[in-house]
Order: structure tokens, then C-alpha cells, then sequence
């Protein structure tokens, strides 16, 4: 408890959900006869299913996106097993909450500020690199 | 070389409904079999049974008269589908990866998808987005893909349903082309196409083999009278 590995536990129990619902649901998207032609080509089970991931390569990549973003804006988990200790757990989300309990409006607008412009650079990146 | 693909009695059924009875045919080399019928009628069952993509239920498959098993037929054969299904990534991309899967060594796969894209007259196409192409670009990238590892057994399901003249024209003569050096088996119910190509024609009615002879007789003396009907387009 109380350290930076709490959290990551805490963060990667809270978002394993996140990440096989979309990715199960993205490799379920890809067609099926993807398999046969591969098969059909002379392609080995490994290379089958490495060919299927591929195709479903998008939806895996939002699926870490949503479970990061979920992850990053998360307060709770990084509160309750971080203990929001000053240079050791704090993150930006409990930093926001701290500010806004101390009255620092400003200061805790800006840190959400910078929140909101990781998470949507990140997801604008990802749908530029998609669209190429 | 290959010369003669054999299906002996060979039954598949799905679910208690018998998809094939116990079909029996012989393909060879630098001929053309067409396997005729209508919808429903088996074709593309057995298409798969003879690319090693199903397991049959009953019967057996011989390559030069010795029985081959699902696996070393899947190694030796190719199947291009009615509906062409393209990898994600460019044309090039997509010839490749039987080049790729198949270890050719990358020195040797541009020249050899050049190659098969000039047998379909796509040069020049490398660099596109597959899935941008239209259906008749498409089907030729497919028929490209095939061509391009060099199988003995070639099968090629419904290669120009509903495509235009000039993609038809195309395909046709890469289909006639790649016949030369292999086995190369085609299902259609494109009679006219059927006549155009093959050398054999093989009629397939509710999952039977109902006639089996030379293009010439099948169209002109058809023994089997619902071969005669389908012939005259009054079969349903």
C-alpha cells in the first residue's frame, strides 16, 4: 500500500476489463474466411492467428487507448492505494482533487487542462495514424 | 509436375443435410475442369475438400493416383473464393503474404507479385489500398495472390460473378494462362464461361455427380437429362 506499485496493481485490475472486452470484440470483427484465405495460402496455425491479429490491430489499439485513459483519469484507485504522498504517489488526478479541496480552482484547472490535452493528443494521434 | 487430382467418392454432409454424396471426379494438368450447377448444388463444398480447407466425411482425395492427406493437399493447393477477401494494407501487401508465409525470400517477392500483377493486368498497383479497389480489381488481386506461390492445384470458386465484361476478359485469360502448368479447377454456373474455358464439365446437382464429359459433348450431347435442361437454362 501507499506506493507506486499499489497503484499500477490497482490500475491494471481496474482496466484488464477494459482491454478484453475490446480486443475480444475486435478480433471477433475480423472476417472469418481472413482464417481460410490464410490457410488456403500456406499459412501455418501461428501465422493464422498472428495474420488475424493484425487485421484486428485497430481495435486492439483502441482498447489499450480506452483502458489508458481510463487508467490516467482514474482518482479512486490512485487515492485510496496511493495515499496521495507528495513525490512518491501523487498523480495529476489526486493533485486535482487535493487543489480543489485546499481552494486552488486555478491551479486544478490547469492540471486538468493538461489531463484533457494528454488524453485527446493521444486519441487524435491514434485517428491520424489510423486514417493513413 | 502434377498431373491428376483425383476426388473418390467423397461425401460431406452438415448437420444431417448430405452436401455432397459420394462424389467422385478426376482433374488434370494443363486442362481446365469446370464443376457446373446451381446454387446450392455443392460447388464450392467441394472446392474446399479438394484445397484441404474441409474435412470430408466419407471418401478420399488422390494426387498421381496415391491418396494424399488433408494437411499435404492444403500444401499443395490454392483456392481463390467467389468473394475476394483482401488483407488490410496495400496490393503489394497482399500478393506478398503467401510469398512472406511460405518463406520466399524478400529479394525474390517484388519481382514475383510484379509478375503476377502484370498476369492481371494490375501493374502499377502495388502501392494501392486493397480494400479501395472495386470488386473486378479486387478479384484480380485474388486471382494474382494465388498465382503467384506457384501451386500444382489451383481452384477458382465463381472467379467473375457478378463483374463486368472487361474484368471478366481479364480474368478469363489469366485463368487460361495459369492452366497451362497446373491443375485448375473452376466452379461456376456461368455456362457461356463454362464453354469459354474448359476442357471437362462437370455437372453437380444436389451434391451428385451427374455428368462428367469433354466441354464439346456436354454442351452438344448431354447424356443426363437434367444436364440437358440446365444446359437449356429451364433447370431449377
Amino acid at each position: 500500500m501507499y506506493t507506486p506499485y499499489a497503484i499500477i496493481l490497482g490500475q491494471c485490475i481496474l482496466v484488464t476489463p477494459i482491454i478484453v472486452s475490446f480486443t475480444t470484440s475486435a478480433l471477433e470483427s475480423v472476417d472469418p474466411d481472413v482464417r481460410v484465405l490464410a490457410r488456403t495460402l500456406g499459412a501455418s496455425g501461428f501465422q493464422t492467428d498472428a495474420l488475424v491479429l493484425r487485421e484486428a490491430r485497430w481495435g486492439v489499439v483502441l482498447a489499450v487507448i480506452a483502458a489508458f485513459n481510463r487508467a490516467f483519469a482514474e482518482l479512486g484507485v490512485a487515492m485510496m492505494l496511493g495515499g496521495n504522498i507528495r513525490n512518491v504517489t501523487r498523480v495529476l488526478t489526486t493533485a486535482i482533487a487535493l487543489q480543489t479541496a485546499m481552494g486552488d480552482i486555478p491551479l486544478s484547472i490547469a492540471l486538468s487542462i493538461i489531463l484533457l490535452s494528454i488524453v485527446m493528443t493521444l486519441s487524435i494521434i491514434v485517428s491520424l495514424a489510423r486514417k493513413r | 509436375m502434377m498431373s491428376c487430382l483425383e476426388a473418390r467418392s467423397v461425401s460431406k454432409s452438415y448437420d444431417g443435410l448430405m452436401a455432397l454424396d459420394h462424389v467422385s471426379l478426376k482433374a488434370n494438368a494443363s486442362r481446365i475442369t469446370s464443376i457446373v450447377g446451381v446454387n446450392g448444388a455443392g460447388k464450392t463444398t467441394l472446392l474446399k475438400i479438394l484445397a484441404g480447407l474441409e474435412e470430408m466425411n466419407d471418401g478420399s482425395i488422390l494426387i498421381d493416383s496415391n491418396e494424399i492427406s488433408v494437411d499435404a493437399l492444403r500444401s499443395h493447393s490454392t483456392m481463390v473464393f467467389q468473394k475476394s477477401i483482401m488483407i488490410g494494407g496495400t496490393v503489394y501487401d497482399n500478393v506478398a503474404y503467401g510469398l512472406r508465409v511460405n518463406g520466399v525470400q524478400s529479394q525474390h517477392i517484388k519481382e514475383k507479385v510484379r509478375g503476377a500483377l502484370d498476369t492481371v493486368n494490375l501493374a502499377n498497383f502495388e502501392k494501392r489500398k486493397a480494400r479501395k479497389l472495386s470488386s473486378g480489381e479486387q478479384q484480380r488481386v485474388a486471382i494474382a495472390r494465388a498465382l503467384v506461390i506457384e501451386r500444382e492445384i489451383l481452384l477458382i470458386d465463381e472467379p467473375t460473378a457478378n463483374l463486368d465484361p472487361a474484368n471478366t476478359t481479364i480474368i478469363e485469360e489469366a485463368i487460361k494462362s495459369a492452366a497451362r502448368s497446373r491443375i485448375l479447377v473452376l466452379s461456376t454456373h456461368n455456362l457461356p464461361q463454362a464453354k469459354r474455358l474448359s476442357h471437362q464439365v462437370i455437372h453437380l446437382y444436389r451434391g451428385s455427380v451427374i455428368e462428367d464429359r469433354d466441354v464439346e459433348d456436354f454442351f452438344t450431347r448431354p447424356r443426363d437429362e437434367k444436364t440437358r435442361l440446365f444446359v437449356n437454362g429451364e433447370l431449377q
